[in-house]
């Protein structure tokens, strides 16, 4: 009995403890305010910096540029040559190619899987399909884009005989096999949340299991289905590795899915090496860096708060 | 159509016809989800298939141990395994306590639906968001560019930079607020899964707060704490984006032993010997062989966590 003790109590020891730990909790706070500061901060001259808007304006960046005297005036991604292009829209284009290949082979595989996973399979069934869907998320970016660069593009090739052998295609499919664990995961756990007491009633109503499944479970579970894919794309907006070494890295702009692409992230990996500290190159890459934490953040926002709705209406809490 | 429809029309009165539904066996949506799952486990063999038939070959003692040479045409890659495990000891040292602090906070200090708790977990899942270049940028930026140049500023002659130029510590400190968010996430599914009864327990024995969770607390949660360290090491050995201008390096003569030096690693050197060796087929064995080797050590990685994590929600 006279086992149980306890120190003698310190209030200067426990304030300063409690204070540390109250401080330090707020790290992954400051961490994003941080992230967004400093990498904002980095392309402002854009804004205000006269010098730099000779080269690298808002309007240079979005509009046509006639670059040489009496050509057309086009839309181009050349930071390197003697007259630096900062046009923006080839790597936009580049991007959205890549993630919608992405989609179109993720979304559904993913949701299928998901389907089958939380409303068909049996329960061993389950436990077997689960660790294969976190052995996918566990593959580094970088293996997945070892293979398509190297073996996926030789196979392509082979097959198909594109123009040019790495393409917004091998990427895109890379790309899609990255984003699977995040729509599977997500979706599986929409339909898995659907209450039984709907299930039951659509039973007792004389659906059989499978019909309940497609016609109740599945719109039910929409919301969550829909941030699954919604986090999933801006998971294949963000992506660096797989693009970087898999798409060609040439800004081409065109409607063809079989082209070289050059995507924003990978721009930014690919020529953040070789860029002069604090030149107009340095500040655009930041201002692509400023950009893609934005479009990602709200893509966030946006799931979570499909997410929430969705607890709301089922849970009646606020999450 | 089936019996059943004949049978009920063909014995009933006529004022009455008891007509079934004909069921269907649902074979066409069971049969394309089931499609979906073998397409995903075809593709999953597939690319593993082919790694380990290729590199299998690769590996031995003398990989392993056994620096590069020939410009990587032969010699092992032990610079980059030394490297990596560096850079993820770093981070560990990092991310680890604030993790778990943060979680406590989450779990023990406010109350679910506060709008510190909100904000709080608003950054982290945003946080869990930010594509891994960003991270590169924010590396860059903010650890080389303000504090380790505010550092030179204060503590180095002018025109010999120490601290403002790529290093491991700025890469473990920019991938420990990468992994943050799945610290935390894993400290809280364990703190959860502590009973109430055991900690009000402790304070009614007299303990304050910071000795509940010192002493019966941070115990309990150990598994989960160990889970989350676990996962971020897999996480943060796989990332290559944001150790790209923070600190790796392809080739180095030395290994990492000051905090500001520069250093080998697994993905880095995967990336670029993929992307930019004059002869690949002369590297491919030793591509191949590292890529091996990373997937083997995140696969034994996640193994252990899945493992920790099952045995900790059977005890629930």
């Amino acid at each position: 009995m006279e086992q149980l003790q306890f120190k003698p109590k310190s209030k200067i020891k426990e304030f300063l403890g409690e204070k540390t730990i109250s401080i330090t909790a707020f790290a992954a706070l400051i961490a994003i305010m941080l992230i967004f500061i400093f990498i904002f901060k980095e392309s402002l001259p854009i804004f205000y910096d006269e010098f730099v808007q000779e080269e690298a304006s808002i309007d240079k960046m979005v509009f046509k540029q006639e670059y040489i005297e009496g050509r057309d005036p086009k839309w181009s991604w050349q930071p390197n040559s003697d007259i630096p292009k900062y046009s923006l829209l080839p790597l936009f284009i580049g991007t959205i190619k890549a993630a919608i290949i992405a989609m179109l082979f993720a979304v559904p595989l993913g949701v299928g899987a998901a389907i089958y996973s939380a409303e068909f399979a049996s329960k061993r069934t389950r436990e077997l399909i689960k660790p294969v869907i976190e052995l996918l998320a566990g593959i580094p970016s970088v293996v997945l884009g070892f293979f398509s660069l190297i073996v996926f593009a030789t196979i392509l090739q082979q097959v198909f005989g594109f123009t040019y052998r790495l393409n917004a295609f091998n990427a895109g499919v890379a790309l899609g096999l990255a984003v699977i664990p995040i729509i599977f995961t997500m979706a599986e756990d929409a339909m898995t949340s659907v209450p039984q007491s709907l299930r039951d009633a659509s039973l007792a109503l004389g659906a059989s299991p499978w019909q309940v499944s497609m016609t109740v479970v599945l719109p039910t579970a929409l919301p969550g289905i829909a941030a699954s894919i919604i986090l999933g794309f801006g998971r294949a907006i963000g992506e660096t590795m797989i693009v970087l070494m898999a798409s060609g890295n040439a800004s081409i702009i065109s409607a063809s899915f079989t082209d070289s692409i050059r995507t924003v992230s990978a721009s930014i990996a690919a020529e953040l090496a070789e860029v002069v500290f604090g030149s107009v190159h340095y500040n655009v890459l930041f201002f692509l860096g400023t950009l893609l934490f934005i479009f990602t953040f709200l893509i966030n926002m946006g799931g979570d708060l499909i997410l929430s709705r969705l607890k709301e209406r089922f849970q009646g809490k606020v999450s | 159509m089936n019996s059943l429809t004949h049978k009920a029309t063909s014995q009933s009165t006529p004022e009455r016809e008891l007509v079934f539904k004909p069921k269907s066996n649902g074979i066409i949506p069971k049969g394309a989800t089931f499609a979906a799952v073998c397409v995903i486990v075809l593709m999953l063999a597939i690319i593993l298939g082919n790694i380990a038939l290729h590199g299998a070959g690769v590996i031995s003692l003398e990989f392993l141990t056994s620096p590069p040479e020939n410009g990587m045409e032969s010699g092992g890659i032990f610079p980059a395994i030394f490297g990596t495990v560096a850079l993820v000891l770093l981070m560990t040292i990092a991310v680890v306590p604030i993790g778990v602090l943060t979680a406590i906070y989450l779990q023990e200090y406010t109350r679910p639906d506060s709008y510190v708790t909100r904000m709080i977990r608003l950054a982290i899942n945003n946080l869990a968001g930010v594509p891994s270049i960003v991270f590169g940028l924010f590396g860059l930026g903010f650890f080389i560019g303000f504090i380790g140049n505010g550092m030179d500023a204060l503590f180095s002659e002018p025109g010999s930079p120490v601290w403002g130029q790529p290093a491991i510590i700025w890469a473990s400190l920019t991938l420990s607020i990468l992994t943050l968010p799945v610290v935390i996430v894993s400290t809280e599914e364990a703190l959860r899964t502590i009973p109430r009864e055991l900690k009000e327990a402790s304070y009614a024995l007299g303990a304050t707060k910071l000795q509940t969770i010192r002493r019966v607390i941070l115990p309990q949660a150990l598994p989960g704490i160990l889970t989350g360290g676990i996962l971020a090491v897999s996480r943060g050995a796989g990332e290559v984006a944001p150790i790209m201008f923070t600190g790796a390096a392809y080739y180095l003569p030395y290994l990492p032993a000051k905090l500001n030096d520069q250093f080998m690693e697994l993905g880095y050197h995967i990336y670029v010997m993929a992307t930019q060796s004059p002869d690949v087929e002369k590297t491919k064995p030793i591509l191949y062989g590292t890529v091996l080797v990373l997937l083997l050590l995140t696969f034994a990685l996640n193994f252990m966590a899945i493992y920790l994590r099952s045995r900790m929600r059977s005890r629930k």
